[in-house]
Protein backbone atom coordinates (compact mmCIF):
# COMPACT_ATOMS: atom_id res chain seq x y z
CA UNK A 1 0.00 0.00 0.00
CA UNK A 2 2.94 2.20 0.62
CA UNK A 3 4.21 2.53 -2.40
CA UNK A 4 0.79 3.34 -4.05
CA UNK A 5 1.26 6.55 -3.31
CA UNK A 6 3.82 8.04 -5.24
CA UNK A 7 2.60 8.88 -8.66
CA UNK A 8 4.01 7.15 -10.65
CA UNK A 9 0.95 6.98 -13.36
CA UNK A 10 1.64 10.24 -14.42
CA UNK A 11 3.04 10.28 -17.85
CA UNK A 12 3.48 14.18 -18.97
CA UNK A 13 7.65 14.85 -18.85
CA UNK A 14 7.50 18.00 -16.80
CA UNK A 15 5.94 16.24 -13.74
CA UNK A 16 8.69 13.14 -14.58
CA UNK A 17 11.16 14.91 -12.36
CA UNK A 18 8.66 16.07 -9.75
CA UNK A 19 7.06 12.46 -9.39
CA UNK A 20 10.99 11.10 -8.83
CA UNK A 21 12.13 13.34 -6.10
CA UNK A 22 8.78 13.03 -4.27
CA UNK A 23 10.18 9.21 -4.29
CA UNK A 24 13.48 10.25 -3.80
CA UNK A 25 13.21 12.94 -1.03
CA UNK A 26 11.73 11.52 1.91
CA UNK A 27 14.12 8.74 2.16
CA UNK A 28 16.84 11.31 1.40
CA UNK A 29 15.72 13.78 4.49
CA UNK A 30 15.68 10.46 6.93
CA UNK A 31 18.99 9.75 6.38
CA UNK A 32 20.04 12.34 8.90
CA UNK A 33 18.01 10.92 11.87
CA UNK A 34 18.71 6.96 10.61
CA UNK A 35 22.23 7.57 10.79
CA UNK A 36 21.64 9.38 14.13
CA UNK A 37 19.70 6.85 15.41
CA UNK A 38 22.04 4.02 14.07
CA UNK A 39 25.50 5.42 15.12
CA UNK A 40 24.39 6.90 18.64
CA UNK A 41 21.54 4.72 19.79
CA UNK A 42 22.02 0.76 18.30
CA UNK A 43 25.93 1.49 17.33
CA UNK A 44 27.22 2.60 20.84
CA UNK A 45 24.91 0.08 22.48
CA UNK A 46 26.90 -2.41 20.76
CA UNK A 47 30.15 -0.44 21.22
CA UNK A 48 29.15 -0.34 25.57
CA UNK A 49 28.16 -3.99 25.23
CA UNK A 50 31.52 -4.59 23.77
CA UNK A 51 33.38 -2.43 26.10
CA UNK A 52 32.05 -4.24 29.13
CA UNK A 53 33.35 -8.20 27.01
CA UNK A 54 37.31 -6.13 27.42
CA UNK A 55 39.73 -5.34 29.95
CA UNK A 56 39.52 -1.66 29.63
CA UNK A 57 40.41 0.41 32.85
CA UNK A 58 41.11 4.32 31.96
CA UNK A 59 41.14 4.23 28.16
CA UNK A 60 38.97 1.42 25.80
CA UNK A 61 40.68 -1.43 24.80
CA UNK A 62 40.21 -3.80 22.27
CA UNK A 63 40.86 -7.28 24.10
CA UNK A 64 38.62 -9.78 24.79
CA UNK A 65 38.58 -10.36 28.04
CA UNK A 66 35.49 -12.65 28.66
CA UNK A 67 33.24 -12.45 31.58
CA UNK A 68 35.73 -10.90 33.61
CA UNK A 69 34.29 -7.64 34.32
CA UNK A 70 30.60 -9.04 35.29
CA UNK A 71 32.52 -11.86 38.01
CA UNK A 72 34.59 -8.84 39.37
CA UNK A 73 31.35 -6.97 39.42
CA UNK A 74 29.49 -9.53 41.34
CA UNK A 75 32.22 -10.08 43.58
CA UNK A 76 32.24 -6.21 45.04
CA UNK A 77 29.79 -4.85 47.83
CA UNK A 78 29.46 -1.60 45.82
CA UNK A 79 27.53 -3.39 43.16
CA UNK A 80 25.41 -5.76 46.02
CA UNK A 81 24.61 -2.72 47.50
CA UNK A 82 23.75 -0.88 44.55
CA UNK A 83 21.34 -3.69 43.48
CA UNK A 84 19.59 -4.08 46.97
CA UNK A 85 19.15 -0.52 46.57
CA UNK A 86 17.29 -0.61 43.42
CA UNK A 87 14.89 -3.45 44.72
CA UNK A 88 14.43 -1.67 47.60
CA UNK A 89 13.78 1.75 45.80
CA UNK A 90 12.09 0.83 42.69
CA UNK A 91 9.84 -1.41 44.55
CA UNK A 92 8.80 1.62 47.15
CA UNK A 93 9.01 4.17 44.39
CA UNK A 94 6.78 2.43 41.73
CA UNK A 95 4.48 0.69 44.47
CA UNK A 96 3.66 4.46 46.90
CA UNK A 97 3.82 6.10 43.12
CA UNK A 98 1.04 3.75 41.51
CA UNK A 99 -1.28 4.00 44.92
CA UNK A 100 -0.98 7.42 45.22
CA UNK A 101 -1.40 8.20 41.59
CA UNK A 102 -4.25 6.13 41.21
CA UNK A 103 -6.31 7.36 44.48
CA UNK A 104 -5.60 11.21 43.96
CA UNK A 105 -6.87 10.23 39.86
CA UNK A 106 -9.82 8.88 41.24
CA UNK A 107 -11.33 11.11 43.77
CA UNK A 108 -10.35 13.66 41.52
CA UNK A 109 -12.74 12.31 39.23
CA UNK A 110 -15.48 12.80 41.51
CA UNK A 111 -17.18 15.95 40.42
CA UNK A 112 -14.72 18.05 42.42
CA UNK A 113 -14.30 21.86 42.34
CA UNK A 114 -11.36 22.81 41.83
CA UNK A 115 -9.65 19.87 39.70
CA UNK A 116 -7.58 22.19 37.21
CA UNK A 117 -6.10 23.75 40.53
CA UNK A 118 -5.40 20.63 42.28
CA UNK A 119 -3.88 18.61 38.78
CA UNK A 120 -1.58 21.98 38.41
CA UNK A 121 -0.41 21.46 42.10
CA UNK A 122 -0.12 17.88 42.03
CA UNK A 123 1.75 17.70 38.81
CA UNK A 124 4.32 20.50 38.97
CA UNK A 125 7.27 18.56 40.82
CA UNK A 126 7.17 16.91 36.93
CA UNK A 127 8.60 19.87 36.24
CA UNK A 128 11.83 20.57 38.32
CA UNK A 129 14.88 18.90 37.93
CA UNK A 130 16.11 15.71 39.93
CA UNK A 131 18.78 17.89 40.96
CA UNK A 132 16.22 20.70 42.05
CA UNK A 133 14.27 18.06 43.78
CA UNK A 134 17.27 16.62 45.45
CA UNK A 135 18.76 20.10 46.77
CA UNK A 136 14.51 20.61 48.61
CA UNK A 137 14.48 17.15 50.07
CA UNK A 138 17.62 17.27 51.62
CA UNK A 139 17.03 20.27 52.88
CA UNK A 140 13.58 19.35 54.15
CA UNK A 141 14.99 16.01 55.71
CA UNK A 142 18.48 17.90 57.15
CA UNK A 143 17.71 16.46 60.58
CA UNK A 144 18.79 19.25 62.47
CA UNK A 145 16.73 22.22 60.75
CA UNK A 146 14.33 20.11 58.45
CA UNK A 147 11.41 18.53 59.22
CA UNK A 148 12.68 16.56 62.66
CA UNK A 149 13.58 20.07 63.90
CA UNK A 150 10.19 21.57 63.19
CA UNK A 151 8.21 18.94 65.13
CA UNK A 152 10.46 18.97 67.94
CA UNK A 153 9.82 22.59 68.32
CA UNK A 154 6.55 21.69 68.45
CA UNK A 155 6.51 19.73 71.91
CA UNK A 156 7.43 16.23 69.93
CA UNK A 157 11.08 16.35 71.89
CA UNK A 158 11.93 12.34 71.40
CA UNK A 159 10.37 12.58 67.61
CA UNK A 160 13.30 11.39 64.58
CA UNK A 161 13.42 11.92 61.18
CA UNK A 162 17.11 11.76 60.55
CA UNK A 163 17.00 8.67 57.42
CA UNK A 164 18.84 10.94 55.21
CA UNK A 165 22.34 10.12 57.56
CA UNK A 166 21.52 6.64 58.34
CA UNK A 167 23.19 4.41 56.25
CA UNK A 168 20.43 1.66 56.28
CA UNK A 169 17.86 4.25 55.85
CA UNK A 170 19.27 6.93 53.10
CA UNK A 171 17.84 5.09 50.29
CA UNK A 172 14.11 5.48 52.12
CA UNK A 173 14.87 9.03 51.95
CA UNK A 174 15.43 9.31 48.62
CA UNK A 175 12.82 7.10 48.05
CA UNK A 176 10.04 9.83 49.99
CA UNK A 177 11.63 12.97 47.37
CA UNK A 178 11.17 10.34 44.24
CA UNK A 179 7.66 9.30 45.24
CA UNK A 180 7.15 13.08 45.62
CA UNK A 181 8.30 13.83 41.83
CA UNK A 182 6.38 10.92 40.49
CA UNK A 183 3.47 10.53 42.27
CA UNK A 184 1.49 13.81 40.43
CA UNK A 185 2.38 12.70 37.03
CA UNK A 186 1.17 8.88 37.41
CA UNK A 187 -2.05 11.01 38.76
CA UNK A 188 -2.04 12.22 35.42
CA UNK A 189 -2.31 9.00 33.43
CA UNK A 190 -4.83 8.05 35.58
CA UNK A 191 -6.88 11.00 35.50
CA UNK A 192 -6.86 11.10 31.48
CA UNK A 193 -7.12 6.97 31.74
CA UNK A 194 -10.44 7.78 33.59
CA UNK A 195 -11.60 10.27 31.55
CA UNK A 196 -11.85 7.89 28.73
CA UNK A 197 -14.06 5.41 30.06
CA UNK A 198 -17.92 5.39 29.04
CA UNK A 199 -20.21 7.19 31.60
CA UNK A 200 -22.92 4.10 30.83
CA UNK A 201 -20.40 1.62 31.54
CA UNK A 202 -20.66 2.92 35.34
CA UNK A 203 -24.11 3.77 34.91
CA UNK A 204 -25.07 0.44 33.75
CA UNK A 205 -23.33 -1.18 36.63
CA UNK A 206 -24.93 1.19 39.06
CA UNK A 207 -28.32 0.19 37.32
CA UNK A 208 -27.47 -3.73 38.43
CA UNK A 209 -26.71 -2.47 42.14
CA UNK A 210 -22.85 -2.23 42.33
CA UNK A 211 -22.10 0.45 44.82
CA UNK A 212 -19.94 2.48 43.57
CA UNK A 213 -16.56 1.25 44.96
CA UNK A 214 -17.59 -1.70 43.56
CA UNK A 215 -18.16 -0.33 40.27
CA UNK A 216 -14.41 0.79 40.77
CA UNK A 217 -12.90 -2.29 42.19
CA UNK A 218 -14.72 -4.60 39.55
CA UNK A 219 -15.19 -2.05 36.36
CA UNK A 220 -13.13 0.97 36.14
CA UNK A 221 -9.96 -0.24 37.73
CA UNK A 222 -9.30 -3.57 35.67
CA UNK A 223 -10.20 -1.23 32.47
CA UNK A 224 -7.31 1.37 33.26
CA UNK A 225 -4.39 -1.28 32.32
CA UNK A 226 -2.83 0.27 29.12
CA UNK A 227 -2.60 2.97 31.43
CA UNK A 228 -1.31 0.80 34.14
CA UNK A 229 1.15 -0.59 31.85
CA UNK A 230 2.28 2.61 30.70
CA UNK A 231 3.02 4.14 34.24
CA UNK A 232 4.91 0.85 35.44
CA UNK A 233 6.90 0.95 31.72
CA UNK A 234 8.31 4.49 32.72
CA UNK A 235 8.76 4.07 36.53
CA UNK A 236 11.01 0.99 35.49
CA UNK A 237 12.79 2.63 33.73
CA UNK A 238 13.26 5.99 35.45
CA UNK A 239 13.85 4.31 39.12
CA UNK A 240 16.34 1.87 37.15
CA UNK A 241 17.85 5.17 35.61
CA UNK A 242 18.06 6.92 38.66
CA UNK A 243 20.97 9.35 39.10
CA UNK A 244 20.69 12.56 40.06
CA UNK A 245 18.47 12.80 42.76
CA UNK A 246 20.70 10.34 44.74
CA UNK A 247 23.83 12.68 43.29
CA UNK A 248 22.06 16.07 44.76
CA UNK A 249 20.69 14.21 47.93
CA UNK A 250 23.17 11.66 49.40
CA UNK A 251 26.13 11.67 46.67
CA UNK A 252 25.77 7.99 47.23
CA UNK A 253 26.53 8.40 50.96
CA UNK A 254 26.42 7.70 53.60
CA UNK A 255 29.93 5.70 52.84
CA UNK A 256 28.34 4.06 49.42
CA UNK A 257 24.55 3.39 51.26
CA UNK A 258 22.89 4.27 48.63
CA UNK A 259 24.54 4.02 45.66
CA UNK A 260 22.33 2.41 42.26
CA UNK A 261 23.56 1.19 38.95
CA UNK A 262 23.67 4.18 37.89
CA UNK A 263 25.92 6.04 40.25
CA UNK A 264 27.82 2.73 40.23
CA UNK A 265 28.42 3.10 36.52
CA UNK A 266 29.14 6.08 36.71
CA UNK A 267 31.82 5.80 39.52
CA UNK A 268 33.63 3.01 37.67
CA UNK A 269 33.22 3.98 34.53
CA UNK A 270 34.11 7.57 35.26
CA UNK A 271 35.66 8.39 38.14
CA UNK A 272 37.88 5.58 39.14
CA UNK A 273 39.06 4.58 35.95
CA UNK A 274 37.29 1.23 35.12
CA UNK A 275 35.75 1.67 31.98
CA UNK A 276 34.80 -1.95 31.13
CA UNK A 277 33.62 -2.03 34.87
CA UNK A 278 30.87 0.90 34.13
CA UNK A 279 29.99 -0.34 30.60
CA UNK A 280 28.97 -3.90 32.16
CA UNK A 281 26.90 -1.79 34.92
CA UNK A 282 25.42 -0.18 32.28
CA UNK A 283 24.79 -3.43 30.07
CA UNK A 284 23.20 -5.17 33.05
CA UNK A 285 20.95 -2.04 33.51
CA UNK A 286 20.03 -2.36 29.85
CA UNK A 287 19.40 -5.81 30.13
CA UNK A 288 16.96 -5.35 33.12
CA UNK A 289 14.97 -2.81 31.24
CA UNK A 290 14.58 -4.71 28.09
CA UNK A 291 13.04 -7.78 30.19
CA UNK A 292 10.48 -6.10 31.83
CA UNK A 293 9.74 -3.79 29.10
CA UNK A 294 9.13 -5.95 26.05
CA UNK A 295 7.19 -8.54 26.98
CA UNK A 296 4.77 -5.71 28.48
CA UNK A 297 4.82 -4.37 25.06
CA UNK A 298 4.23 -7.61 23.32
CA UNK A 299 0.98 -8.12 25.37
CA UNK A 300 -0.17 -4.89 24.49
CA UNK A 301 0.46 -5.07 21.13
CA UNK A 302 -1.11 -8.67 20.89
CA UNK A 303 -4.26 -7.50 23.10
CA UNK A 304 -4.63 -4.30 20.34
CA UNK A 305 -4.30 -6.44 17.66
CA UNK A 306 -7.01 -9.06 19.01
CA UNK A 307 -9.15 -6.30 20.20
CA UNK A 308 -8.85 -4.69 16.06
CA UNK A 309 -9.32 -8.67 14.75
CA UNK A 310 -12.04 -9.71 17.19
CA UNK B 1 -19.05 9.48 37.85
CA UNK B 2 -20.34 9.77 41.25
CA UNK B 3 -23.88 10.28 42.03
CA UNK B 4 -23.51 13.57 44.88
CA UNK B 5 -24.55 16.78 43.75
CA UNK B 6 -21.83 19.42 43.38
CA UNK B 7 -23.01 21.62 45.84
CA UNK B 8 -24.72 18.80 48.69
CA UNK B 9 -21.62 18.38 51.43
CA UNK B 10 -22.19 15.13 52.23
CA UNK B 11 -19.58 13.51 54.66
CA UNK B 12 -18.44 11.46 52.11
CA UNK B 13 -17.58 14.81 49.74
CA UNK B 14 -15.95 16.62 52.58
CA UNK B 15 -13.98 13.21 53.44
CA UNK B 16 -12.80 13.80 49.58
CA UNK B 17 -11.84 17.02 49.85
CA UNK B 18 -9.72 16.24 52.64
CA UNK B 19 -7.46 14.14 51.59
CA UNK B 20 -7.21 16.09 48.36
CA UNK B 21 -6.55 19.28 50.22
CA UNK B 22 -4.15 16.97 52.02
CA UNK B 23 -1.92 15.98 49.80
CA UNK B 24 -2.01 19.64 47.98
CA UNK B 25 -0.34 20.59 50.88
CA UNK B 26 2.05 18.04 50.88
CA UNK B 27 3.13 18.31 47.03
CA UNK B 28 3.11 21.89 47.93
CA UNK B 29 5.25 22.17 51.11
CA UNK B 30 8.30 21.46 49.63
CA UNK B 31 7.88 24.52 47.07
CA UNK B 32 7.09 26.63 50.12
CA UNK B 33 9.62 25.93 52.10
CA UNK B 34 12.07 26.84 49.00
CA UNK B 35 10.85 29.85 48.75
CA UNK B 36 10.53 31.51 52.30
CA UNK B 37 14.16 30.39 53.16
CA UNK B 38 15.00 31.60 49.64
CA UNK B 39 14.47 35.14 51.54
CA UNK B 40 15.37 34.56 55.03
CA UNK B 41 18.62 35.73 56.60
CA UNK B 42 21.29 33.15 57.49
CA UNK B 43 20.69 34.37 61.05
CA UNK B 44 16.65 33.38 60.73
CA UNK B 45 17.74 29.99 58.36
CA UNK B 46 20.03 29.03 61.51
CA UNK B 47 17.43 29.91 64.26
CA UNK B 48 15.18 26.93 63.19
CA UNK B 49 11.68 27.60 62.07
CA UNK B 50 11.64 25.58 58.50
CA UNK B 51 7.83 26.75 57.85
CA UNK B 52 8.51 30.26 59.63
CA UNK B 53 7.57 33.68 57.07
CA UNK B 54 11.11 35.76 56.31
CA UNK B 55 11.95 38.08 59.00
CA UNK B 56 13.53 40.19 57.58
CA UNK B 57 13.03 39.80 54.31
CA UNK B 58 15.54 39.84 52.33
CA UNK B 59 16.83 39.23 48.41
CA UNK B 60 20.45 38.85 49.83
CA UNK B 61 20.08 35.25 48.94
CA UNK B 62 18.85 35.12 45.43
CA UNK B 63 21.76 38.14 44.87
CA UNK B 64 24.44 35.59 46.03
CA UNK B 65 22.65 32.81 43.76
CA UNK B 66 22.88 34.35 41.01
CA UNK B 67 26.35 36.15 41.25
CA UNK B 68 28.53 35.54 43.96
CA UNK B 69 27.92 32.63 45.40
CA UNK B 70 30.96 29.37 45.14
CA UNK B 71 30.68 26.05 42.98
CA UNK B 72 33.28 24.24 43.43
CA UNK B 73 36.62 26.54 42.66
CA UNK B 74 34.85 29.38 40.65
CA UNK B 75 32.89 32.12 42.66
CA UNK B 76 30.28 33.46 40.03
CA UNK B 77 27.15 33.02 40.95
CA UNK B 78 24.89 30.14 38.73
CA UNK B 79 25.30 33.44 35.89
CA UNK B 80 27.38 31.79 33.65
CA UNK B 81 25.85 28.16 34.06
CA UNK B 82 22.46 29.63 33.49
CA UNK B 83 23.82 31.29 30.27
CA UNK B 84 24.83 28.08 29.51
CA UNK B 85 21.99 26.14 29.48
CA UNK B 86 20.14 28.24 27.75
CA UNK B 87 22.83 28.42 25.12
CA UNK B 88 22.59 25.01 24.47
CA UNK B 89 19.00 24.14 25.27
CA UNK B 90 17.33 26.21 22.88
CA UNK B 91 19.28 25.17 19.69
CA UNK B 92 18.85 21.66 20.84
CA UNK B 93 15.23 21.90 21.60
CA UNK B 94 14.67 23.58 17.93
CA UNK B 95 16.38 21.26 15.95
CA UNK B 96 15.18 18.17 17.97
CA UNK B 97 11.98 19.36 17.22
CA UNK B 98 12.60 20.24 13.89
CA UNK B 99 13.86 16.75 13.06
CA UNK B 100 10.68 15.10 14.73
CA UNK B 101 8.16 17.28 12.64
CA UNK B 102 10.04 16.31 8.98
CA UNK B 103 10.45 12.62 10.46
CA UNK B 104 6.44 12.48 11.23
CA UNK B 105 5.67 13.88 8.52
CA UNK B 106 7.49 11.57 5.82
CA UNK B 107 6.56 8.85 8.11
CA UNK B 108 3.07 9.01 7.97
CA UNK B 109 2.14 11.20 5.24
CA UNK B 110 5.16 9.65 2.44
CA UNK B 111 5.31 5.85 3.46
CA UNK B 112 7.21 3.74 1.94
CA UNK B 113 8.58 0.04 2.21
CA UNK B 114 10.27 -0.29 5.31
CA UNK B 115 8.71 2.94 7.23
CA UNK B 116 7.42 0.96 10.10
CA UNK B 117 9.95 -0.50 10.67
CA UNK B 118 12.26 2.37 10.95
CA UNK B 119 9.99 3.62 13.51
CA UNK B 120 9.53 0.38 15.27
CA UNK B 121 13.42 0.94 15.96
CA UNK B 122 13.25 4.39 17.01
CA UNK B 123 10.42 3.06 19.61
CA UNK B 124 12.88 0.42 21.02
CA UNK B 125 15.87 3.03 20.90
CA UNK B 126 13.79 5.03 23.70
CA UNK B 127 13.89 2.60 26.04
CA UNK B 128 17.44 1.89 26.27
CA UNK B 129 19.11 3.93 29.73
CA UNK B 130 21.51 7.14 28.74
CA UNK B 131 24.14 5.06 30.57
CA UNK B 132 24.58 2.75 27.97
CA UNK B 133 25.27 5.84 25.67
CA UNK B 134 27.81 7.63 28.11
CA UNK B 135 31.38 5.89 27.44
CA UNK B 136 30.93 5.71 23.29
CA UNK B 137 29.88 9.49 23.73
CA UNK B 138 32.59 10.77 26.31
CA UNK B 139 34.86 8.96 23.24
CA UNK B 140 33.31 10.46 20.09
CA UNK B 141 33.06 13.62 21.34
CA UNK B 142 36.84 13.69 22.33
CA UNK B 143 37.76 12.43 18.97
CA UNK B 144 35.43 15.29 17.47
CA UNK B 145 37.04 18.35 19.86
CA UNK B 146 33.62 18.54 20.99
CA UNK B 147 34.01 17.54 24.40
CA UNK B 148 33.49 20.14 27.40
CA UNK B 149 31.46 22.62 24.69
CA UNK B 150 28.08 23.71 24.29
CA UNK B 151 28.45 22.62 20.69
CA UNK B 152 28.61 19.05 22.27
CA UNK B 153 25.79 19.63 24.49
CA UNK B 154 23.57 20.81 21.51
CA UNK B 155 24.85 17.29 19.42
CA UNK B 156 23.74 15.32 22.28
CA UNK B 157 20.77 16.61 23.26
CA UNK B 158 19.57 16.92 20.08
CA UNK B 159 20.34 13.38 19.00
CA UNK B 160 18.66 11.43 21.77
CA UNK B 161 16.17 14.11 21.01
CA UNK B 162 14.98 12.77 17.79
CA UNK B 163 13.64 9.97 19.19
CA UNK B 164 10.92 10.97 21.50
CA UNK B 165 9.96 14.52 18.96
CA UNK B 166 9.38 11.67 15.84
CA UNK B 167 6.91 9.31 18.22
CA UNK B 168 4.39 12.85 19.05
CA UNK B 169 5.19 14.27 15.50
CA UNK B 170 4.56 10.68 14.11
CA UNK B 171 1.54 9.79 16.64
CA UNK B 172 -0.04 13.41 15.27
CA UNK B 173 0.30 12.94 11.56
CA UNK B 174 -0.67 9.79 11.67
CA UNK B 175 -4.27 11.07 12.51
CA UNK B 176 -4.10 13.63 9.39
CA UNK B 177 -5.65 11.99 6.09
CA UNK B 178 -3.63 11.07 3.70
CA UNK B 179 -6.37 12.84 0.89
CA UNK B 180 -4.63 16.03 1.95
CA UNK B 181 -0.92 15.95 0.75
CA UNK B 182 -2.21 13.44 -2.34
CA UNK B 183 -4.26 16.67 -3.70
CA UNK B 184 -1.66 19.15 -2.72
CA UNK B 185 1.07 16.72 -4.94
CA UNK B 186 -1.78 16.55 -7.52
CA UNK B 187 -1.38 20.51 -8.03
CA UNK B 188 2.18 20.30 -8.49
CA UNK B 189 3.04 20.28 -4.76
CA UNK B 190 6.38 18.84 -3.71
CA UNK B 191 7.88 17.15 -0.56
CA UNK B 192 8.84 20.19 1.12
CA UNK B 193 6.52 22.32 -0.40
CA UNK B 194 3.50 20.28 1.25
CA UNK B 195 5.92 20.16 4.52
CA UNK B 196 6.02 23.86 4.87
CA UNK B 197 2.67 24.99 4.05
CA UNK B 198 0.71 22.34 4.99
CA UNK B 199 1.86 20.19 7.31
CA UNK B 200 3.74 22.48 9.65
CA UNK B 201 0.77 24.76 9.75
CA UNK B 202 -1.66 21.89 11.17
CA UNK B 203 1.25 20.36 13.65
CA UNK B 204 1.37 23.85 15.60
CA UNK B 205 -0.59 22.36 18.42
CA UNK B 206 1.83 19.15 18.60
CA UNK B 207 4.97 20.82 18.07
CA UNK B 208 4.43 23.13 21.06
CA UNK B 209 4.22 19.77 22.74
CA UNK B 210 7.33 18.29 21.41
CA UNK B 211 8.98 22.02 22.37
CA UNK B 212 7.77 22.11 25.93
CA UNK B 213 8.94 18.05 26.85
CA UNK B 214 12.46 18.59 25.20
CA UNK B 215 12.88 22.01 26.63
CA UNK B 216 11.95 20.72 30.45
CA UNK B 217 13.91 17.02 29.52
CA UNK B 218 17.35 19.25 28.12
CA UNK B 219 16.76 22.07 30.91
CA UNK B 220 16.73 19.34 33.29
CA UNK B 221 19.49 17.54 32.42
CA UNK B 222 21.79 16.70 34.66
CA UNK B 223 23.71 13.36 33.29
CA UNK B 224 24.99 14.73 30.06
CA UNK B 225 26.07 17.73 31.91
CA UNK B 226 28.21 15.80 34.31
CA UNK B 227 29.78 13.55 32.44
CA UNK B 228 30.61 15.49 29.15
CA UNK B 229 31.39 18.87 30.58
CA UNK B 230 33.49 20.65 33.08
CA UNK B 231 34.40 23.64 35.05
CA UNK B 232 32.86 26.36 33.28
CA UNK B 233 31.21 24.69 30.71
CA UNK B 234 28.95 23.17 33.10
CA UNK B 235 24.93 23.49 32.87
CA UNK B 236 22.77 24.69 35.46
CA UNK B 237 22.10 21.69 37.12
CA UNK B 238 25.52 20.18 37.50
CA UNK B 239 26.60 24.02 39.03
CA UNK B 240 23.52 23.73 41.14
CA UNK B 241 25.04 20.55 42.80
CA UNK B 242 28.30 21.31 43.40
CA UNK B 243 26.85 25.18 44.77
CA UNK B 244 24.86 22.99 47.40
CA UNK B 245 26.86 19.99 47.73
CA UNK B 246 30.54 20.74 47.78
CA UNK B 247 31.31 23.95 49.11
CA UNK B 248 34.50 23.75 51.54
CA UNK B 249 34.83 25.10 54.17
CA UNK B 250 32.70 27.27 56.37
CA UNK B 251 29.19 28.29 57.25
CA UNK B 252 26.75 26.57 54.99
CA UNK B 253 24.20 29.14 53.45
CA UNK B 254 20.89 27.25 53.33
CA UNK B 255 18.98 30.57 52.01
CA UNK B 256 21.64 30.92 49.24
CA UNK B 257 21.06 27.25 48.20
CA UNK B 258 17.26 27.68 48.57
CA UNK B 259 17.79 30.52 46.09
CA UNK B 260 20.11 28.90 43.95
CA UNK B 261 17.34 26.30 43.40
CA UNK B 262 14.46 28.51 42.44
CA UNK B 263 16.72 29.71 40.05
CA UNK B 264 17.39 26.82 38.52
CA UNK B 265 13.83 25.85 38.40
CA UNK B 266 12.39 28.64 37.20
CA UNK B 267 12.55 28.35 33.70
CA UNK B 268 10.58 24.91 33.60
CA UNK B 269 8.14 26.27 36.14
CA UNK B 270 7.42 29.04 33.95
CA UNK B 271 7.08 27.18 30.67
CA UNK B 272 4.59 24.94 33.12
CA UNK B 273 2.47 27.12 34.20
CA UNK B 274 2.37 29.44 31.41
CA UNK B 275 1.90 25.58 28.79
CA UNK B 276 0.60 23.74 31.36
CA UNK B 277 -2.05 21.91 29.32
CA UNK B 278 0.74 21.14 26.75
CA UNK B 279 3.24 20.12 29.17
CA UNK B 280 0.35 17.79 30.35
CA UNK B 281 -0.07 16.71 26.66
CA UNK B 282 3.50 16.10 26.35
CA UNK B 283 3.56 13.41 28.98
CA UNK B 284 0.75 11.61 28.91
CA UNK B 285 1.74 11.19 25.13
CA UNK B 286 5.12 10.56 26.30
CA UNK B 287 4.11 7.66 28.73
CA UNK B 288 1.95 5.93 25.90
CA UNK B 289 4.87 4.31 24.11
CA UNK B 290 7.93 5.34 25.94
Amino acid sequence: MATGQIPKERKQSRFELAAWSDWLLPKLTLIPSLIAVGVFIYGFLGWTIWLSFTNSTILPSNHFAGLIQYEAMFSLDTWHVSLLNLLIFGALYIGVSLGLGLLLAILLDQKIRAVGLLRTIYLYPMALSMVVTGVVWKWMLNPSMGVQHVVRSWGWGSFSFDWLIQPDMAIYAVAVAAVWQASGFVMTLFLAGLRNIDDSIIKAAQLDGASLPRAYLKIIIPSLQPVLFSAVALLVQLSIKSFALIMAMTGGGPGYSTWMPAIFMYEYGFNRGQIALGAAAASLMMLVIAVVILPMWISEFRQKRNARNG
Amino acid sequence: MAESNRTSLSPSVIAIYAVLIVAALYFLAPLYVMVVTSFKSLGQVQSGGLFAWPDPFTIKPWLAAWGSACTGDSCSGLKPYFLNSMAFTVPAVLLSTGFGAINGYLLTQWRFRGSEVIFGLLLFGMIVPYQMFLLPMADTLGTLGLSNSIVGLIVVHTIYGIAVTTLFCRNFFVTVPNELAKSARVDGAGFFSIFWHIALPLAVPILMVCMIWQFTQIWNDFLFGVVFTSGASHPITVALNNLVNTSSTGVKHYNVDMAAAMIAALPTFIVYIVAGRYFVRGLTAGAVKG
